[in-house]
Order: C-alpha cells, then structure tokens, then sequence
C-alpha cells in the first residue's frame, strides 16, 4: 500500500489547520456561507437534507486496518455509529458537526486520509479494480497508476476549478470492474506487442441526465506518457467545456458536441506541445510507488481445497468469492447489502470488525466497490472457514454478490438534498421480495441500480435493471430501465415506458425478472435474454 | 400557510422559524405569510442559519405538515432508519411522511 511521505503528511496536515481556522472564522461570523461555502465544499463538507455530510476518499478504493478503524472510530466519535460507503469507493458520514469537522479530518490524517476533492468541479476520488493486485486476470497492479494520478490530480492548480467534476478510473484488465467506460476519462492499463505496458485511454463517459459511454481515444499511450497525455485531455475539456450551463458542462457533453476526432485533434496538439514541457513524473517515481504495492508475502506450497460440508458457508463460497492469483488464497468479497437492508451502509461494529478481520486474515488491506460493498483482498483458503463465522455472527455474511439482491443504491431522498425520490425504501422492498437464496440462485446474475434522482448517483443508466426516481406533481415516481451494463459490455439502459409508485415498481421488477426466467436459453444473464429477445416481451408483460 | 426553514449553523440540524426564534419542532413553525424574504435577509445576516428557504404548508389539529414529502423528510427524520427521527419508537410515525 501507498505510504504518505513527508509532503503528502505536510499538505493534509496543513490543509486540516487552514480549515480548522476557516471553520473559527464562520462560527465567528468573520466568513458569511457565501464565502465558506466554497471553502468547505473544498473539504468534503456538503448541507445535506438533514444536517451536514462529509465525505471522505477512498483513493482508488484500498484501504488498511488503520485506515478502516478510523472511519469506525469517527462514525462513534462525530456521527451516529455508522457510515455509507458510496459508488465512488468514498465514505460519507450523514450527521456530522461543522464545529467537529476539523477534528474529525485531523483524526483521519493521522492515518494518511482526508476529504480533500471529494466535492466541487475538480478532478474527483480516482477509482479502480477492487480486485487488483489480487486477481489472476490484471496485466499489472493498476493502484499504482492510479497512485501516480492522484498525485498529479491533487491540488493541481490548473484543474481545481473546471467546468465541471471530472472522474477518472484505472483498470488493467479485459474484465472491467470499475464502470471504467462511464468515467470522464478511463484508462486501460494493456501491454503491447512488446510487452511494454501502456495506457488504453477512453474519454467522454459518464451517466447523470445525459448519459454517455467513454469512448476509445487512444489505443497505446506509453507509461512514461500516460501523466502528459491526461494532462492534454484536461487541458482541452478546460479550454473548451462549457461553462455556461453546468448540465453541459462535462466533459461528455464536449466530446459529443465536438465529435470524437475533433477532440483527439485538439487533445494530440496540446500534447505534442506538452510533450515539450517537462510535466511528466519520471519513471523513478512510479517505481519508487510501486515498490509500495509489491504483493503481501504469500505462502508458498498452499492447498487449494475447502471444506465445503456447512451449505451456508459453501452458499457463500460460491456467490462471493473470486480467484486469486496465488494458489491457496482467495478474494472474499463482504456484501453490505444485508436482506432488507440500506445498500451501503456499516454500523462503526462492522466498520471495526471488518478492519480486524483484514489485519487477521488478508495482509492488513480491505478494499472498497463500486457497487458500495468491501472486499478482502488476500485470504488464505484454510482461513476462509473462521473468517466467514466472524461475518456471520456481524450479519456480514450476506450470499449474495452480483445478484438481484446486491443493490446499488444512492442515499435518495431519505438523504439527499437533491434527490426527487426515495431509493433506499424501494431497495429494500426489491431486497426482501427476492430475499430466499433459492430466488436469486435461480435468477443467477442481475445489476439492479436505483437512483433518487437523475444526476444517477446510484447508476440506474448501468443496471441490467435500472430504477430512477423522479418527482411527479409533488409525488415520488419511479421509471424502470432495461438493458444497462457497466462491464467490458457497457450500455445504457432503456426506459421501459411510463412510471410506477414505490409497489408498482417492486411489481414491475418482477414482472420483468418473470419475463426472462421465461426466455432465458442456458446460462444466459438477465442481460444475455433482454440483448436476445428485445425491449418488447418485457413491455407487454409490464404494461400489457 | 408560508414557514421557513433552515439548518443550523453550528450543528447542520433542521430548524424551523417559530416567529421569535428558530425550533427544531416543525410544529412550532409560524406563519410568515408574505414576510418569508425578510426573515431569511435577517436571520441568515445573524449567522446562526443557513440555506433558509420557504414552503408552503398546513396546519390542523395534528400540527404544522409540510405540503412537499422533502420537507416532511427533513422534518421527520429519513424514513429508513426510524431510530434516527423525531419519533423512534412510533413504527407508525413514517405514514405521516409519506
């Protein structure tokens, strides 16, 4: 894992006094909210529905024990004993004070963290693979590229205040895992015919109320290049993206308007001309991150054979694990999504239990998902068994990754100040319907997403089913979506027509899940049968 | 009838203009009629409230009842964690919100 040096430690801790003070400025009425509002927003810290949210990073969704106690800790200390982990690999705390604000980033930057750019048109958390430096598939550890970003993106002084937030992910592997192709910019880290590793980049994702899929800009960029050539793609989107409008104001939108070859032009001048400038890190510092990511110390000589006689541990096994690299470990993945559940959300006992557990049984590291879960990167086969009872007893053992049950679902109107709809309410409702293992074995993979509302904080346009809730003459509304994928397959979801109530469109699920049950040939996903059969099959038998 | 709502400076928590002062007890939110401007100018002026706004609700032998579910959030409580409102141990508490 990345170690801060003695500059990271400086800018946090500096950051945490200059805000310590702005704090004492507003409550002394020295700084009205206009004034402040930015510089908080700056640290993470939004008004939310009912009180204060602040927001912490998660760079690139990893975390160790440490870091993970620490967000327990300050759910107890400064909040009311729980967190939501987000679809940006981030922690939010719904009920924190601006008085204790300070303290509680000063606690986090004790362990290396803070809120820095999770908030305002700035290059935002940079995301990635929860599996890397686990899986068998990657072609490098894509975290210290990602590293390597997010350090360039910090307090970049060009690009703190752009059109609009701008969201990168880094993956490196066929098999995407990060939603890399609705980001701002996604980069695939590949190798080519010379084994050298290069950089993949796609610009122009993104979900919100005009969705787009990122698309291929650049087939190999080399690694010593890849800092300059994300510079350029800023660079221009800052030049040209719209200002006046900030529901046109992504870079999407600019990609789009301009049209794929118009930008790329744009991006190779300004990077042949950056290429003359010496902005590019050189090698020494990747690998002097890298040398920070070497793999934990695997034990050699492993078996690979479980005891798989308890059938709830065997469920579990199945639904929520991945192979590993190393023979004898595995990747363990905590589903916070619990039947009936609030998709996302840990109690400060879990947040705790989970940062032990890491410390016992996976080298000392968790991660964090997209899809608002946690994983255990590096578990040892014969642990599997004890560390699986320790989530029973913590109701984290849920079975139920990938499928209908595993919701993505942004806080809605229970807590968001933008939301138009609840999204949690008609989460748990689908939750519990599809509740029985035997339901969601027989229905087998299905991304169910819900958003409160259309800036898609919960990724309906990237469901297989997707639900997006709307405010209609003062009640809540909810469309469904088919047909959305995040994957190496990624496609946006199509409305199905007009909208339901809360129980309308738990019944519409249903109907929808009915249909392909009904059609599915094999192993087909929900998604294989609705890319098969069509949008009509489901239409009749929702509406007809 | 017009009320005003905020949040708290120091806390974050939702309050509501009682005439006088600032309650966290939506049932004791006055009517400000047409006067809703002046008390955001001044009360925000004071620095004890931010992102004040107006809205519209009614009042009835229950107490003051936001006309917009978001406002009824705001005054409740979220609607998922009842543990967290201004009514915990009342199961049917929601049914006022929605």
């Amino acid at each position: 894992m990345y170690k801060y040096d003695e500059y990271d430690q400086q800018m946090v801790d500096t950051r945490v006094a200059e805000f310590r003070d702005q704090v004492r400025r507003r409550l002394a009425g020295e700084l009205t909210e206009d004034q402040f509002k930015p510089l908080r927003l700056q640290n993470g810290l939004y008004l939310q529905l009912h009180a204060y949210m602040l927001r912490v990073a998660v760079p690139y969704g990893t975390m160790n024990s440490a870091q993970m106690k620490v967000l327990g800790d300050i759910a107890d200390k400064y909040d009311r004993g729980y967190g939501h982990f987000t679809t940006r690999t981030n922690i939010q705390y719904n009920w924190i004070k601006l008085e204790d604000t300070p303290d509680a980033l000063a606690d986090l930057a004790k362990v290396e963290m803070h809120a820095i750019q999770t908030s305002g048109n700035c290059i935002r958390n940079i995301s990635s693979d929860q599996y890397a430096g686990a899986s068998a598939d990657e072609v490098v550890d894509p975290r210290p590229y990602a590293e390597l970003l997010r350090q360039w993106s910090s307090f970049h002084p060009e690009f703190l205040v752009l059109p609009r937030k701008f969201k990168i992910a880094v993956i490196a592997s066929e098999i995407d895992r990060a939603a890399m192709r609705l980001h701002d910019i996604g980069i695939n880290l590949v190798r080519n015919e010379a084994g050298e590793v290069g950089a993949e980049f796609y610009v122009g994702g993104g979900m919100g109320r005009t969705p787009f899929v990122a698309k291929k800009i650049k087939d190999f960029v080399p690694i010593d290049q890849m800092v300059t050539y994300a510079e350029a793609c800023v660079r221009v989107y800052n030049r040209y993206g719209r200002r006046d409008n900030k529901y046109k104001a992504r870079i999407k939108i600019l990609v789009h308007e301009l049209g794929l070859e118009a930008y790329s032009k744009e991006v190779d001048a300004e990077f042949a001309h950056l290429l003359t400038q010496p902005i590019e890190p050189p090698l020494a510092e990747l690998e002097r991150i890298q040398a920070m990511f070497v793999d934990p110390a695997f034990e050699t000589g492993l078996s690979d054979d479980l005891d798989l006689s308890d059938p709830d541990f065997r469920l579990w096994v199945e639904r929520n694990t991945f192979a590993h690299k190393a023979p004898g470990y595995v990747i363990a993945n905590v589903s916070l999504k619990p039947i009936g559940g609030i998709p996302g959300d840990a109690t400060s006992d879990q947040i705790r239990l989970m940062a032990e557990l890491a410390k016992d049984y996976s080298f000392d590291e968790l991660r964090v998902t997209h899809a608002q879960n946690i994983v255990f990167p590096h578990v040892k086969k014969s642990d599997l068994y004890a560390l699986w009872q320790k989530l029973e007893k913590a109701d984290l053992s849920t079975p139920n990754l990938d499928t209908v049950g595993d919701i993505i679902a942004c806080p809605g109107l229970d807590y968001c100040s933008l939301a138009n709809a609840r999204s949690i309410p008609v989460a748990q409702k689908i939750s519990e319907r599809f509740g029985s293992a035997e339901r969601q074995a027989e229905i087998g993979e299905l991304k169910l997403k819900i958003s409160g509302c259309i800036n898609a904080c919960g990724h309906h346009h990237a469901g297989h089913i997707g639900i997006l809730g709307v405010d209609k003459k003062g009640k809540e509304n909810y469309q469904l979506l088919l047909g959305g994928s995040e994957g190496a397959d990624t496609s946006l979801a199509k409305i199905t027509g007009p909208g339901f109530d809360e129980d309308g469109v738990v019944d519409a699920t249903e109907k929808a899940i009915d249909v392909y049950l009904a059609n599915k040939q094999g192993d087909e996903r929900f998604l294989d049968t609705y890319r098969r059969i069509g949008m009509a099959p489901f239409k009749e038998a929702i509406y007809g | 009838m017009k009320i005003v709502t905020a949040n708290d400076l120091k806390s974050g928590a939702v309050i509501w203009w009682t005439g006088v002062g600032w309650s966290l007890d939506v049932d004791e939110a006055a009517d400000v009629g047409d006067d809703g401007a002046k008390v955001i100018a001044r009360e925000e002026g004071a620095q004890n409230a931010v992102s004040a706004y107006v809205i519209d609700a009614e009042k009835d032998d229950q107490g003051v009842r936001p006309a917009h579910i978001k406002e009824r959030i705001r005054a409740f409580g979220p609607t998922v964690r009842l543990d967290l409102t201004v009514k915990p141990a009342d199961a049917n508490a929601v049914n006022w919100v929605i």
